[in-house]
């Protein structure tokens, strides 16, 4: 009897929070996007998801088994959340042997190569998503168009001439391009029908998660109410300057990928500051980046850039923001 | 669990153990030798230092020997042990009767003096010599006592039953201990969740001047220290400091009845009320129980240990030490013991940081639980000692809410023992 005690320093209790919790929680905030996905672009969605989830989880498993020769970690959530991120940012022409480059860069350098969960500096799916964009700059911007009026199952491949007939560019590509296209209705582009990446497509889909997470307390508020409010007051004073030239806020708010950046990428724990303040200094830099990129440069969308510029700056947030101690100053 | 149990007092055991350290500060100096016949209250190891504490006799017997004994803390200590007589004699001048004795005669010096004497004790968990709160410094205005009635921690039970059921005597404690710090008010910080306690103190507090009783929000910490006077004063003891800084002094309710006892009564701190609890039990219980009786015969009293234990937790599952021996004896300190099942004893393996911030999300004290683990971890004193690491009340709060289980109390505990001895070697330099 006696042989079997536990002995070990207080607490002796453990609440039931843990990382398949919150990796978990955040794959069911994202399932109401893959949904839409699913239903806009049909079983092409389906074989993107697919593919990248399944490269993510067996590069990871491969890497730890084989080369770190550590303790497996797989089944944690996290590849499976940076899959379901990367097949998010990805248009549904994309060719299979893309996706797993990508999935190969994202897991093996974004987050192995710093020594795996919890040690990467960058958001992983980012990096793959970047990597991918400069590698594969046709192919990353080739945008099929939903397929909501035509029959479910009729995608036919990647037919360069069909292909052709069912791309447009995106909102925000008719925007720095100038390229033809007729810009769909604001009501179209929250429900999610518009050319886009995966996850990117409906706002609403993605706010539904997003609530879902903070309701949970996955998430805090801080950093998606300081990304969208910023972006959201620079876009507005762009467009007080100049309306004709500089798109209205609104328009930015819910075109390309902000709020999918907003709840599912700014916020990874791992690459975002750890104190309430630093998070809002992480949500304002990545606002106003995301506008400046939009805006100034030539790449229509800047929410990923701009995310892993404020993952670069999260350990000088996090030195130069402190919590508020105790007892540090009194209450008034 | 057991708050519904009243308190019963624990018969006598055939011998006790009494260690000499039950405070914090310097061990009292042993005054019996093998052999010596005491009596029950009979003062049996004296204060050796400015913060120390009396040590008396619980029981009526003979001293055995005095001897190095393990203790709750797994530390070889030195004790008196004695074989008990169940046929008590009291030392001459203790009141063991149970009326109540509203009129305090005593000045107070006097109430100082008897305190000391007596050798009572804070009983929330810290054990620091009730006498040297009550000297306080010149220039030290101090206009509230605020009593502790938190029930520092989930599971333990024995201030709530104590303010049930012995009210009126802690309602006096307090109006001595008001007097000793010259003070006009005192403050009684209840649990939202402890109604009829709040309820019954209000009602007695009305017939006792100065005395009120705030509920109190319920949260874990809300009855550490700082904590307590933040929520009843709005005022925050700075790093560093003492709640004599922003003027008040705090005590547990158990303190305040024992402080009754000793001054009113002249009654030694000789016993203490404590909860034994756990979910496998065939029973909880609130004990009345005599300093230095072994905790196996408390156990005993509840049904015996069941098959599947797994921990046994002295004091409450936040900030308790679990026991290597049930063959240790309750101390003033002990507030309760926990018996765990295995499963609630498991502990998941640590995993990586995954940085979600939750530690410092809930940090009563507003530090970064995840970067003293690591500075704890890697001998990082002083960038422990300048991001705060001595302001850890070790609450535990960041441990119980992380995710990947990582022991962060455990390296900051570390941390704070080598950042302490860092701090004290450069003070000595």
């Amino acid at each position: 009897m006696k042989n079997t005690l536990t002995i070990s320093g207080s607490p002796h209790v453990h609440g039931s929070w843990t990382i398949e919790k919150a990796m978990y929680g955040v794959v069911l905030a994202m399932v109401p996007a893959m949904l839409v996905s699913f239903y806009m672009f049909g079983l092409g969605a389906v074989r993107v998801m697919l593919m990248s989830i399944v490269a993510c989880m067996v590069f990871e498993y491969v890497i730890q088994r084989y080369i770190i020769k550590g303790p497996v970690t797989i089944m944690d959530g996290s590849a499976l959340v940076t899959g379901i991120l990367l097949a998010f940012n990805l248009p549904t022409s994309i060719p299979s042997w893309m996706i797993i480059t990508g999935a190969l860069v994202a897991i093996g350098m974004g987050k192995m190569s710093f020594g795996g969960l919890g040690k990467n500096p960058f958001n992983p799916a980012l990096v793959g998503r970047v990597f991918m964009l400069i590698s594969f700059p046709a192919a990353m911007t080739t945008w099929p168009k939903p397929i909501v009026s035509r029959p479910f199952f009729s995608f036919q491949g990647l037919d360069e001439k069909v292909l052709d007939s069912i791309t447009g560019p995106t909102p925000l590509g008719m925007l720095t391009d100038g390229a033809d296209g007729t810009m769909p209705e604001y009501v179209n582009m929250l429900m999610g029908s518009m050319a886009g990446s995966l996850g990117e497509i409906s706002a609403l889909a993605l706010i539904i998660g997003g609530v879902y997470m903070l309701a949970r307390k996955i998430i805090t508020w801080h950093i998606p109410v300081a990304y969208l409010l910023s972006s959201f007051v620079f876009a507005g004073i762009l467009w007080a300057v100049d309306p004709t030239q500089y798109a209205d806020p609104m328009f930015h708010m819910i075109t390309g990928g902000l709020i999918l950046g907003v709840f599912f990428m700014a916020t990874d724990y791992v690459t975002s500051p750890m104190s309430a303040k630093g998070q809002i200094i992480f949500g304002v830099g990545a606002g106003v980046l995301t506008i400046l990129i939009r805006v100034f440069t030539p790449y229509p969308e800047g929410v990923s850039f701009a995310i892993l510029l404020m993952n670069a700056f999260t350990p000088l947030i996090n030195s130069a923001t402190k919590p508020k101690r105790f007892g540090e100053k009194q209450p008034a | 669990m057991s708050a519904g149990e009243p308190i019963v007092s624990f018969p006598l055991p055939k011998q006790g153990v009494i260690p000499v350290t039950q405070h914090l500060g310097a061990p009292a100096k042993v005054l019996v030798k093998r052999g010596d016949t005491v009596k029950t209250g009979q003062l049996i190891a004296q204060t050796a230092g400015f913060i120390s504490a009396n040590v008396h006799s619980p029981f009526t017997g003979k001293v055995k020997k005095v001897d190095q004994t393990t203790d709750a803390s797994g530390y070889k200590r030195q004790a008196v042990i004695i074989d008990v007589d169940p046929q008590e004699q009291w030392e001459e001048g203790i009141d063991t009767s149970h009326d109540l004795l509203r009129e305090i005669t005593a000045d107070a010096k006097e109430i100082v003096e008897k305190i000391k004497a007596n050798g009572v004790v804070g009983l929330g968990g810290a054990t620091f010599p009730s006498h040297v709160k009550l000297m306080v410094p010149e220039g030290k205005d101090i206009r509230y006592l605020i009593i502790n009635g938190v029930e520092c921690e989930p599971y333990l039970t024995n201030d709530h039953r104590l303010m049930l059921e012995k009210a009126d005597e802690m309602m006096v404690g307090i109006q001595v201990l008001m007097k000793g710090l010259h003070v006009k008010k005192a403050i009684i910080g209840v649990e939202a969740n402890k109604m009829d306690a709040i309820k019954h103190l209000k009602d007695k507090a009305s017939h006792y001047e100065g005395i009120t009783v705030e509920p109190l929000k319920v949260k874990y910490p809300q009855g550490g220290e700082k904590q307590l006077i933040k929520a009843l004063i709005n005022r925050e003891v700075p790093s560093g400091k003492l709640p004599l800084d922003v003027g008040c002094v705090v005590n547990n309710v158990a303190t305040a009845f024992a402080v009754y006892e000793a001054v009113q009564k002249n009654k030694p701190l000789i016993d203490r009320v404590l909860t034994v609890t756990g979910k496998k039990l065939l029973k909880t219980a609130n004990l009345k129980v005599r300093i230095g009786t072994p905790v196996s015969q408390l156990l005993d009293h509840v049904g015996g240990l069941p098959e599947d234990t797994g921990k046994i937790v002295s004091g409450g599952p936040m900030t308790g030490k679990a026991l290597t021996t049930t063959e240790v004896p309750v101390v003033k300190g002990t507030a309760g013991i926990l018996v765990m099942d295995r499963e609630e004893a498991w502990k998941a393996t640590p995993r990586p940081c995954i940085r979600c911030a939750k530690c410092t999300q809930v940090c009563p004290q507003g530090l970064e639980p995840y970067l003293l683990h690591q500075y704890g971890e890697m001998k990082r004193t002083e960038e422990a000692e300048y991001d705060g690491i001595m302001d850890c009340i070790e609450c535990g709060s960041c441990n119980y809410t992380c995710p990947s289980a990582r022991p962060l109390l455990e390296y900051i505990r570390y941390g704070k023992a080598e950042t302490g001895q860092m701090i004290r070697n450069r003070k000595s330099n």
